[in-house]
């Protein structure tokens, strides 16, 4: 039954369509009616390639029918961010200045998911240029919070999460340059990770802050994270900064669940004030459960992670307003008032002033002055330096323990609207994420329960150092697995926000 | 800003000026591919032909550097004496502008890959050392046409067109520390500065340097300050200097200009000029009311240059003889005056007159053809001796076939006549026009026997022992042979007859 | 220091944004709060304290000077606003560079 076939997992489906129980385009099927039954409300799609995706599942099918070999994943939907480029569907970034903007070529985690099989059912909403923690920011409207219609997903990757949180897909990629995976992962009550920088290929992937963007995925369980996160990754030489190293034996970490010994160092900075305290108290709840686990517990000062915050504020920016400044209406993208009298100079303030968003338009700005002569060592150079003290406070913190955790983001999610005329206190959403962006270390987050004020999910943050991915999953998997017999159920059952809605 | 002062001519110029003047050189490599992307760096005609998502900047791509091109940046750098750095990087230059891709430069900032090296050049008998500050890698731009206007330029064009096959193509800049001292022979400096490089990028075989076709661009940078004053001037930046006698020019032309300024109590405006061909004169670029801002910052999407010192060791073990080098080895070879040399160089003639040693010829036969007759028909004809269809191999056989006795200077002439017409082989020409030197002795003994017949007092006075009248008889054989006969056999008969 | 309306008209300006009044009052009071807290970053004592711009690092990543296959001249201007005789139609420009 079409229901059923949706509430599966990713490794679940797999084995199923791998042993013949059910055929990939009856999977595909069964998530496109989910979508067509819920994205009224969910509003996680910017566009759904329904043919396509049929055709795709379709090939899997002959091809399994023939024998040939088929990677672990091949057969199962995925919700694809639409910040990768994709030669066969339009590529926005949520902006109106790419509306309908068709790439010539796709990105190399798009290749990499055609060619493990996976059926990319349509590309996702996020916030405009992956610039937000909500998809308030996207041109196109929000989407909405699978557990209450009237919150927010999280961002950027927002679409994403919404959709494997509503079941529209088991899986979803995303992107994370200040948290914009694990903090969509935490407030959709889903796992969310972001592996070591360089792990999965930027080629492809539209620009945001180039020193800090990392694919990543989304999924509702650490094991079908995993496999997505073996999927999208590897070494690409068309991105210099991808890493030239073995991806992390991360599938296998996950089976693992195994935290014994473990050395768990709690950041004192990564908590406390500012913190929703319902947020606070599952939190602690979950340290002392990987205590019980037989996880050694210490707590840990990470002194510079104080300044991590305005410090990505100005790299982010800085690097951003560089990245953002081919969309000039010259090449491709929305071109605005070109008369036959204006010059080039004139269209190109037209259309980006057009084309852009209100927050792309303040984080150029601010981009523009931090890197402006007479500003950059103030402020660019200054904030690479914090960088660094940032890196140090990791490696110091990671002798002294294994892996470090922090709730995911200081509250639950928030109401659409609540923070739109605020940028600072959106900005703050992104406290705790933050730090492993600046350092390019792994980190996930996977659901730990609700917070009891308002009933909605809570994300519990693990960081591993650079290229220790599974030993984040291992932790992560652990924690899964104690709070499903906890409960007698995962988490993500209990989202209530889309009863009534085609369940 | 219009300029109503009274003119200076260049010598009064620099008679109370001093010059500092620079060059900033783009070259463009000669690599296969450009610097990073796969796409062509040599490209056929279809505009946007020789694009890919990297090159035409789409979002989402990526650079990826070619190691043959920071290879060849390398061995400039050598070439031009300079420290490689162990470790650089590559940085965004932020501006807008159609032909720009990304509206940013990949280029190298303040950590470029060669510093602080020099090359020396030779003017007018003296060695200047010019200062190389620092040869650094970076990515040319796509190529706009102006259309609408009157004159193919920016200014009064409706809109323009851009092909951006150029676009990523490598770029080396070479920097020259700023050259003082040269005084009124700043321009001619500045010139054999250009053309010692653009010898040297060829023998370094990183680019083909053709000035006309851009793949050679120089800016000129020249200041003025009062003769003994000790303190620099204003400069301006000269762009558009597409040839070498341009170089020259522009900078004559700068030097007048900024002297008539100073002369007037003015203030030079620090600015980009523009050097007209036409006019030989400069004109302010854009006015711009606030400097650009370049904002530049290290490339984040590039990871750092760390050239181990083995590859720099091999690049510099590779190295090809240098062009100064060269020069100095084949003065001492060919035994020449320094001065003689030059007018080798001048005359273009320096790897003719190599390949025809090389070929055979004694170094003194080989200039007398090249700088001589041949020197004599370029110069009618209107083109570069490298283009006259006669090649050193060529010239060497004529030159063989003269020391032979087979062929005189005259006839030798006219056996080059033929092979640039095009008539063939130097012994094809021969052949055809039956050019040969007659030294059979019948032939010539008619020939000298009607002479002598036709010449009664010439005669006579060579009986009596005016030998040197011998001459006269001669050449009047050598007309009436077409100068074919062999002079000296002729003599001989002549003289025997005769006495 | 605060942040004044003709520095945020001149950084709009350098980023080819065409702000309208409205939006330059309201941008210079937002980048201004923000300016105010970025600034934080000048509390850190980082005297000797080597910028990171690269969080992994690595050095001497390199492509064979080998041909690649290109767009084509097709697919290259397929998705522009404007085009004439195989080459992107821009407007007008104003000043040579």
């Amino acid at each position: 039954m079409d229901g059923e076939l949706t509430r599966q997992t990713a490794a679940d489906l797999a084995a199923a369509m791998a042993a013949g129980e059910v055929s990939a385009v009856e999977v595909t099927q069964a998530h496109l009616d989910r979508i067509t039954a819920v994205d009224g409300s969910v509003k996680a799609f910017l566009h759904v390639a329904a043919e396509r995706a049929l055709a795709a599942a379709r090939a899997v099918d002959e091809q399994r029918a023939a024998g040939a070999p088929l990677g672990p994943l091949a057969g199962v939907p995925v919700a694809h961010k639409d910040v990768f480029t994709t030669a066969d569907m339009p590529t926005t970034c949520g902006s109106r200045i790419l509306a309908g903007w068709q790439p010539p070529y796709d990105a190399t985690v798009t290749r990499r998911l055609r060619e493990a099989g996976m059926i990319i059912l349509g590309k996702t909403n996020m916030d405009e240029f992956a610039m937000g923690s909500s998809t308030e920011n996207s041109a196109f409207g929000p989407s909405h919070n699978p557990w209450d219609l009237d919150r927010v997903p999280g961002g950027s990757s927002g679409g994403s999460s919404a959709a494997v949180a509503a079941f529209e897909a088991p899986l979803g990629t995303g992107t994370d340059t200040g948290g914009s995976i694990r903090q969509p992962g935490a407030v959709c009550g889903i796992v969310g990770v972001k592996p070591t920088y360089g792990g999965s290929s930027r080629y492809g992937l539209v620009a945001f802050a180039s020193s800090l963007d990392t694919p990543g995925p989304l999924a509702r369980t650490v094991l079908d994270a995993a496999l997505l996160h073996e999927a999208m990754s590897g070494h690409d030489p068309c991105d210099s900064t991808s890493l030239d190293a073995a991806v992390p034996p991360v599938v296998a970490a996950a089976r693992q669940a195994d935290v014994s010994g473990l050395r768990v160092g709690v950041v004192t900075e990564l908590g406390g004030e500012g913190y929703q305290p319902g947020v606070m108290q599952r939190f602690t709840e979950t340290v002392e459960l990987l205590e019980s686990l037989g996880a050694k517990i210490v707590e840990l000062s990470c002194p510079h992670f104080a300044y991590a915050l305005p410090a990505y504020y100005l790299i982010a920016p800085s690097e951003a307003s560089s990245n953002l400044a081919r969309f000039d209406a010259m090449r491709y993208g929305l071109r605005v008032g070109d008369d036959g009298v204006r010059s080039a100079e004139e269209v190109m303030s037209l259309t980006r002033a057009a084309g852009f968003g209100a927050e792309v338009k303040r984080r150029i700005m601010l981009g523009t002055y931090a890197l402006s002569s007479g500003y950059y060592d103030a402020y660019y150079g200054k904030a690479q330096q914090v960088r660094t003290l940032v890196i140090r406070d990791f490696e110091a913190a990671f002798e002294q323990a294994d892996v470090l955790v922090s709730p995911s983001t200081p509250t639950t999610a928030f109401r659409i609207g609540e923070r739109a005329d605020d940028p600072m206190a959106m900005y703050l959403a992104d406290l705790a994420t933050i730090p492993s962006d600046l350092a390019g270390n792994a980190a996930l987050s996977v659901p730990c329960g609700l917070a009891p004020e308002d009933g909605l999910p809570v994300g519990f943050q693990i960081m591993a150092p650079v290229l220790a991915d599974d030993r984040m999953y291992r932790v992560g998997a652990a924690v899964e697995a104690a709070l499903q017999r906890r409960w007698g159920h995962a988490l993500i059952d209990e989202a209530r926000g889309l009863d009534g809605a085609g369940r | 800003m219009t300029e109503t002062v009274a003119a200076v001519a260049f010598d009064d110029a620099v008679s109370r000026y001093e010059p500092v003047f620079g060059l900033e050189t783009h070259v463009e490599l000669g690599t296969i591919t450009k610097m990073f992307c796969g796409c062509p760096a040599a490209f056929g005609a279809e505009p946007n032909a020789a694009v890919c998502p990297v090159c035409l900047g789409l979002p989402g791509s990526l650079p990826v550097v070619n190691r043959r091109a920071v290879e060849y940046t390398i061995r400039i750098g050598l070439a031009l004496n300079c420290t490689i750095a162990t470790w650089c990087r590559f940085a965004r230059k932020n501006y807008f502008y159609p032909d720009m891709p990304k509206d940013y430069q990949i280029s190298q900032y303040d950590e470029p890959l060669c510093t602080d090296g020099y090359l020396d050049v030779a003017v007018a008998g003296t060695v200047v050392r010019v200062g190389i500050e620092r040869v650094h890698m970076e990515e040319d731009t796509g190529k706009s046409h102006h259309m609408g206007g009157a004159t193919g330029r920016i200014h009064g064009a409706d809109y323009s067109l851009v092909d951006y096959n150029r676009a990523g193509i490598p770029l080396v800049e070479v920097v020259t520390k700023p050259v003082p001292g040269t005084g009124a022979l700043a321009p001619e400096v500045a010139r054999a500065y250009v053309t010692e490089l653009r010898e040297l990028l060829r023998a370094l075989g990183v680019s083909d340097v053709r000035m006309e076709e851009g793949s050679l661009r120089c800016d000129v940078n020249l200041s003025l300050s009062p003769a003994g004053s000790g303190q620099w001037g204003k400069r301006t930046e000269t762009k558009n200097v597409n040839s070498l006698r341009s170089v020259e020019r522009a900078m004559r032309s700068e030097i007048e200009r900024q002297a008539a300024i100073l002369d007037a109590g003015g203030t030079v405006v620090q600015e980009t000029r523009h050097f007209h061909e036409e006019t030989g004169q400069t004109t302010p670029g854009r006015s711009k009311e606030e400097a650009q801002d370049y904002r530049y910052f290290p490339e984040p999407d590039l990871v750092p240059l760390a050239p181990e010192a083995a590859w720099v060791d091999g690049i510099r073990a590779s190295l090809p003889e240098l062009p100064a080098a060269r020069r100095a080895r084949l003065q001492a070879e060919w035994g020449l005056s320094d001065l003689d040399m030059a007018a080798v160089r001048n005359a273009g003639a320096l790897d003719l007159v190599a390949a025809t040693v090389a070929a055979g010829a004694s170094p003194a036969n080989a200039r007398k053809w090249w700088l001589g007759e041949l020197s004599r028909h370029a110069n009618e004809s209107g083109t570069e001796l490298t283009h006259l269809p006669v090649t050193p191999d060529q010239v060497a056989r004529v030159a063989e076939l003269v020391s032979s006795g087979q062929l005189n200077d005259k006839l030798a002439r006219a056996v080059l006549d033929g092979v640039l017409a095009g008539e063939g082989s130097p012994d094809e020409v021969v052949a055809a026009r039956g050019l040969a030197v007659v030294s059979d002795e019948g032939a010539l003994g008619v020939a000298v026997d009607e002479a002598i017949a036709a010449n009664p007092d010439l005669a006579a006075k060579v009986r009596d022992g005016k030998v040197n009248v011998a001459a006269a008889l001669v050449g009047v054989v050598m007309r009436a042979t077409r100068g074919q006969a062999d002079a000296a056999k002729v003599r001989e008969l002549i003289l025997a007859k005769l006495s | 220091m605060p942040i004044t309306r003709e520095e945020v008209a001149h950084l709009a300006r350098l980023a080819r944004l065409a702000l309208t009044e409205e939006e330059l009052d309201r941008f210079a009071g937002q980048l201004d709060v923000i300016i105010s807290s970025v600034a934080r970053v000048g509390e850190v004592a980082a005297d000797g304290i080597p910028p990171t711009s690269q969080a992994v690092p690595v050095t001497n990543v390199f492509r064979d000077d080998v041909l690649v296959p290109c767009l084509g001249a097709a697919a290259a201007l397929d998705q522009a606003p404007a085009a004439e005789a195989g080459q992107f139609r821009v407007p007008r420009i104003l000043a040579e560079d």
